[in-house]
Order: C-alpha cells, then structure tokens, then sequence
C-alpha cells in the first residue's frame, strides 16, 4: 500500500484541502490511579484517558502513533467517517503496529461533533487506552454554549482485562455480587407470599437465569476524565453561562444513568450528530455513546455530575462549580433494577425455536405459552403487555406501578429507566435529526442478526454464532441495508457499525437519528438503516470489551464502489 | 480389553487432541489482534481442607482442577487427594486428564484417562463424563470408569450453593461411587460403595479468589466395600469437622 498513492486521492477527493492538524501519541504503560487503587494500565502520551484531539471539519488529520508497548496496538477512531485502511482495527483494516513501530494515520475530517479514540487490540481499552476527539464544524453550530468541557465516562477495574475475561469464562457471575439471598427470598416471601416467591425462584432456576444478571463485571470505580469520585473532576463556570458537556462512555461494560440534581440537560447532540434539541433531566449513555448536553448555570453554587451505573453496583461523580474546590451534594446509589418475565421473553422464544426439540428440559408451560405467541417486537406493544401483566400478577413482581413506558425497551422491563427526580428521562424516540444527512430512500434489503448469547458459559454471539466461525456479512456498495437487531438474551448489547452511520429507526423517516451505536435492551427488535456509501472491510460489534471478545463480533465487507483502495489483502 | 492396545489407544487419544487443539493456539495470535480472545485457563482448588474425625483421624483433602483451552475443546486436570496423617500416605490419589466438549446449552461431555496413584494398588481407567448445571443451579458432575483390568464403576457428584449473602455462601455436596465390578485389590466392591456428604460455610475474603470456609462431611461406606474396610480394622462410617478455603486463580 502506497502511502503517497493515498495522499495524492486525498487532494483528488478534496478541491481545496486545508492544512490539516498534526498529532504524536505514544502508546505507553502508566499508572492509573482511581482515589480506590492504583493500578498499571495502558495510555496516550504517558496519561489515561489521553490527550484530547481537536479538528475542524473538512481538514485531513496526520496522526502519528508510536507503540510504546512490547505488544502490539491499534487506535479506532470511533465514529469517524474514513478510508477503511485508517480505521485502526487489526485484521480488518490493517496489520496493527508492532512493538517500536510508528504508524501515520492520515484521513480528511468529514463531520463534525464529539467522539473518541481507543485501541481496538486485546483488552487495551479497558486497560486505559482511549481518549476523546471534539471536531469544530464548518459551519455555524445550531446552539450557542460559553464553555465547552469534555465528559469522558470510564469503568476502571482494579484487574485487566485479560483476567476479568479468564475469570468470567470460568465463572460467568464471578463478577456479579447482586445475586438473590436468602435474606431477599425471606423479604420477597413476607411481602408476596411464601409460594409465590418460591414459585418465582424455582421459575427463574428451571430456566437457568438470573434476575440479577445486569452488570456481568462489576467492582469497577466510575471515573469523569480519569478521576474517580473523590478525585472529584471539577468543571468551572461563571454564573448565568451555557456550558456545553461532551458525554463519551468509554467504559468497557457500564451503562450509565447521568443526571446533575438541580439542572435540566438539554440534549443537542447524539454520537457527533445534531439533534433537535430535547431538555431531559436524565438520560442512560451505552457504552460507548456520547450525548452532547447544554446546561445553562444561573445560581452561583456547585452541582454534581452523577453518573450512576445502570446495575446500580458503582458510580461517576464530578462537579460542576463557580470555583475550584466546592462540592455538592453527592446522592445515593438507587436500588438495583432486577429482570422481570418480559426482558426473558427473547431468551424463550429463541429456545422455544431451537431448543425444543432437542429435549430442552427446563420449559414451564407458562414459558411456552408466551414463547408460542412469539412476541418481542417493539413496534407492537400490545401482546408484551401480557407478559408484563403474567409478571406483576404471577411472579409476585414488586415494583412496576404504572412505570412510563419506553418503546425501546420491553414492556414490563426491569430495566427501564426512571429519572431519580421523577421528571424527564430521554429516550432513543426522542431524537430527531436536525438536518437528515441522506435522502429518505427505501432499504433495498433487510438483514436480520439476533443477538444470542450462553449466560453461563460466557458465551456471546450473533445469530448463534460466534466471531472466529462466522462469514463477513456482505454488503454492495449503493445499497440501503435495512438490519433489524432481535435480542435473545437477557443483556444489553450496543452494537457498533465501523465506517458507515446507523440510522435508527425511531419512526421518524427522514429525521431518524445518525448514530454510531445502537443499544439494544433484552427481549426487543430494533431496526437501524445504513447506506453502504463505504467500500472496503469493517468491523461490526458489540461495544462491551468482554461480548466482542467472546464473540459478539463480524467482520462487514463492502463490495464495489468508486475507489475501492488497498484491494482486499 | 487387551491392557497394552488399552495405553496405547490412550496415548494416541492424547496425541490426537494435542495436534487437534494446536490450531486454536495459532489462531489465539490472530484473535489477540482483532480484540477478540478464544483461548483460556484457569487454576482453582474447589477444596483445600484439614478434615478430623470424630474418631481422631486426621486427613489432608484436595480437590482441584486445571484447564486450558477454546470454548468448544479444553483439556482438564482433575485432581482429588486425600492424605492419611496417621499413615503418612496419600489414602487417595486420583489424577483424571480428559478432555471436555459441550454437547448442549448447559452441559459437557467429557474423555479420557485417570490414573490413580494412591498407597498399595494403582490404577488406570478409561473415562467417560458428563458435566453441567441441571435446572435449580444444581452442579452436576458424572463419569464412567473402565479400569485397565476391565472393571466399570461410575461416579455422580452433585453441589448447590446458597447464597446466604452475596459473599457468605453456603454448598451443600453429595458424592458417591458405584461399581459394576469388584476391584479388591483397590477395596472397591460391587454396587454402592460410599457416599460423601458435606456442608460448608465459605466467605469470599478475596473477590472468588480466596474463599476461607469450615464444614462437616458425613462418609459412609457400604456393602462389600464396607466389609473390606471392617475387616483392615478401618471404620465404615465417619463425621468430619473440616476447615479449608477454594480458590480460584
Ligand atoms: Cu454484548
């Protein structure tokens, strides 16, 4: 591969190219320390998160990345828009860079908004190899903001990656401390009944599942730029500001549920692109999202950043403040959420399917009434609300009281999200494109990929198989594929598309939203759309370190196009 | 079966899953790359325990295993050991190296040799085993032994733990042996030869790295294999105190 050859396309693709941004990293070892521990991991420039990347739309970025390790790296830019040879995923786009190598990435900017970068090899990322990139637009943005701050989101744990995927291979709930007691059982049994409750659990136990299955790695330490929450990051305002939030999760596993008790957020970007704005007072970020939010600051007092994890087993927590040092308040961690009957109902209708004839033992015959009905669509909520029902009535299911229903998540969900302050939560239906980037065409094919997945044996997959057994999913340049992503298990997954955007199908035609991520909750459908304007290979997979690792994972090749480069070696 | 052709089968078994497996190690260099991962180990010692008598014997018990390998091959090393105090000897020493395979959602199947090495006889068998999580978090382990002298007998393991809290977990196992031929040079009758009963209060102290706990176990003998033990002078029927830790790394 001819590196000038690439330069010169790059003038021929772009009349007029501006002097681009030059960038050196070096991949180092470095200590991290969380205020809780301090461990060895891995960094940008001698610090994690590293540094933070800045360019304008329209310039060609020259990045030079030296690998300081004695293993071999990669960096993704995560979200950008490129030459698939730039994108930083080894096997796929390119070797990797060796030990001692230095590599040049050189790509045209050609969005603008917030992202981030990470290394794509081994568990790298989790170990502290990520950093943020904020990319100026051309143009006017649409809000208007004094302050700007980025708010990268991290889930630090005090073992690497390498042994967190060991132990849950041999352990999958090795992580998992919110497991049912007997102490819950004995509560459980006071309030609904002794039967019901044992029904419930032998129920739960005859399927081999666990309510409690959430959060898979848990004991992290929640950080805000690399510091933990009582390192306190601490963003500086003057009183009666705008302050623009740059919301990245780079965790490996966490979704988090961010709120600032005492401001509303409103919500002006989704992965880098420009929404209608929407003012929430929390919204859940998957892993590796990002949501820009616009607080405006009137009193002269401090606010704190809260992000608490989805699973309730750990939190963020920084500061907004006039001045260096003050604090407030730092609320509680809620109750942990717990699966209901409806976030199963995937997991059954894929056994009912597959399993059954196999001799499946452990299917009740409520599992496979429900099962039979083959319900889990989003769109059509109307035969969820039987699950729901036969969970509340049946199951001696505590909480759901008329909770507010988010059509991206399972009616009946144990996992649908509440704002603490009982106001706003955003929701994917929310978002709306501010200005559709493509011309609202048909899908000239649907591809269907169920999320599947072994809760026991750590295993994770798509359409029950796994990376290293699976074709590339094959896509012709032009073409506007339709993928409709149907959860079987009782996990989140947020699926990542390399190269190309994920229009998500939020019902809004030409305003559903560009994303890079797409979160899907346990036992729903949702649909995404992508104009395979992109030639080369791509990687595609669930953003949560430990499920790529185990499998969740496919390689896409677009086949065609005008400048296909590199060929396919 | 012919004791000779018997190692050797044994033997190119071995061979023939190690030049099997080579392949997955290769294609881990690969799989580090693209940050996928596709080969693991793991070491753990699910018991490590002084057990006493209520006769003042003294025992040293082991149970452990190692593994390494994919998701759909790993080679095992089971270990179960007991030493006599008293006799200064390895009362048992069981060294099972079999490979698993999972043959459904929530079970493995199993193969290949144990070789036991304890004070007087020693042993070699064929195994064949099943091992997975039945309906209920029940843990269930169970293989089929052919000795080199021909001789079958089947094992069946089961442990259920109870989470009293999230770190002070209480199991709950049963084992127990059955043999389809009599071995009396190892002490082994026909039928049912013993049980073992046990139940141990652990606290995860270190994540599930280190988990301190102390017990009781119930062991009984039976039918011919009881017969042989009264007639050694040894006792048929034992409640232990134990004290030990698991251990997972
Ligand atoms: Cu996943």
């Amino acid at each position: 591969m001819n590196k000038q050859l690439v330069a010169g396309l790059f003038f021929c693709l772009l009349p007029a190219v501006a002097i681009g941004a030059q960038y050196d990293i070096t991949v180092d070892k470095v200590q991290i320390d969380t205020g809780d521990f301090v461990e060895e991991g891995i960094g940008y420039n001698g610090a994690s998160p590293g540094p933070t990347l800045r360019f304008k739309e329209g310039e060609v970025a020259t990045i030079n990345v030296t690998n300081n390790l004695d293993e071999m790296t990669s960096v993704h830019w995560h979200g950008l828009i490129l030459p698939f040879e730039q994108d930083g995923v080894p096997g796929i786009s390119f070797p990797g860079i060796k030990p001692g190598e230095t590599f040049t990435y050189e790509f045209p900017i050609a969005q603008a908004g917030t992202y981030w970068f990470h290394s794509h090899s081994g568990f790298q990322e989790p170990n502290g190899a990520y950093g943020a990139i904020v990319i100026e637009p051309e143009d006017r943005e649409p809000f208007r903001y004094d302050r700007d701050y980025v708010v990268q989101l991290t889930d630090k744990h005090p073992h690497s990656g390498d042994r967190i995927m060991r132990n849950l291979k041999t352990s999958a709930d090795y992580y998992n401390r919110h497991q049912q007691t007997v102490g819950d059982f004995i509560g459980e049994a006071a309030e609904q009944g002794f039967f019901a409750t044992l029904k419930d659990r032998l129920m739960w136990g005859g399927m081999r599942m666990m309510k409690a299955d959430v959060e898979d790695v848990q004991g992290f330490t929640g950080l805000i730029n690399g510091k933990g929450p009582a390192q306190n990051w601490t963003g500086l305002f003057k009183p009666g500001e705008r302050v623009r939030l740059r919301f990245i999760n780079s965790s490996a596993m966490t979704y988090f549920d961010v709120r600032i008790p005492g401001l509303e957020m409103t919500v002006v970007q989704a992965d880098g692109n420009n929404v209608q704005p929407v003012t929430v007072d929390e919204f859940r970020i998957g892993v590796a999202e990002t949501y820009d939010v616009i607080v405006r600051i009137k009193d002269e007092k401090a606010y704190t950043i809260f992000a608490e994890s989805m699973g309730r087993s750990g939190y963020a927590r920084g500061t907004l403040a006039p001045e260096e040092g003050m604090e407030a308040q730092v609320p509680e961690l809620r109750e942990a959420p717990l699966l209901t009957m409806a976030d199963m109902a995937g997991h059954m209708d894929h056994q009912g399917m597959d399993h059954e004839a196999m001799g499946h033992p452990a299917m009740n015959h409520e599992a496979m009434d429900h099962a039979a009905m083959g319900q889990r669509e989003v769109a059509d909520e109307g035969m969820n609300h039987e699950m729901a029902g036969m969970d509340h009535a049946g199951m001696g299911h505590s909480s759901g009281n008329a909770l507010p229903t988010d059509p991206f998540y399972a009616s009946g969900s144990g996992l649908s999200p509440v704002a603490a302050n009982g106001g706003k939560f955003l929701s994917y239906s929310d978002l709306k494109a501010q200005h559709p980037l493509y011309e609202e065409r048909d899908p000239t094919r649907e591809i269907e990929l169920r999320l599947t997945g072994n809760m026991e044996r750590y295993e994770w997959s798509i359409n029950g198989i796994k990376y290293e057994h699976a074709d590339p999913i094959v896509l012709q340049y032009g073409e506007r594929v339709r993928f409709k992503f149907v959860n079987e298990t009782m996990m989140t997954h947020p699926m990542h598309l390399h190269g190309m955007w994920s229009i998500l199908d939020v019902g809004e035609g030409k305003w559903n939203p560009l994303k890079h991520v797409i979160s899907v909750a346990p036992a729903t459908t949702v649909y995404m759309e992508t104009e395979v304007d992109a030639p080369g290979e791509w990687a595609f997979h669930c953003h949560l370190s430990y499920h790529a690792a185990a499998g969740m994972f496919r390689k896409i090749v677009v086949e065609g196009g005008p400048e296909q480069r590199g060929g396919n070696s | 079966m012919n004791r000779h052709t018997f190692t050797e089968r044994t033997l190119i078994f071995i061979l023939a899953t190690l030049i099997l497996t080579t392949p997955a190690l290769a294609e881990e260099i690969s799989g580090k790359e693209t940050q996928t991962a596709r080969t693991f180990w793991g070491l753990a010692a699910e018991k490590l325990e002084y057990r006493y008598s209520d006769t003042d014997e003294e025992l040293a018990y082991i149970e452990g295993d190692a593994f390494y390998g994919t998701d759909e091959l790993k080679l095992r090393w089971l270990l179960e050991a007991e030493w006599d105090k008293a006799h200064s000897a390895w009362e048992t020493l069981e060294n099972q190296f079999v490979i698993q395979t999972p043959v459904s959602e929530f079970w493995d199947a199993k193969a290949g040799l144990r070789v036991d090495t304890p004070k007087g006889q020693n042993r070699r068998y064929g195994v064949l085993g099943l091992t997975g999580l039945a309906p209920q978090w029940l843990e269930v382990d169970t293989s089929l032994f052919v000795s080199d002298k021909g001789d079958a007998s089947m094992d069946f393991e089961v442990e259920y733990e109870l989470l009293v809290t999230n770190y002070w977990i209480a199991s709950a196992s049963f084992e127990t042996r059955i043999a389809f031929h009599e071995d009396r040079e190892t002490g082994v009758g026909e039928g049912l030869n013993h049980t073992e009963t046990g139940i141990r209060l652990s606290y995860d102290l270190a994540y599930r790295s280190f988990s301190p706990y102390v017990g009781v176990v119930h062991e009984r003998q039976y039918g011919a294999a009881a017969d042989m033990t009264e007639a050694e002078g040894g006792d048929t029927e034992n409640w232990f105190a134990v004290i030990g830790a698991r251990m997972m790394f």
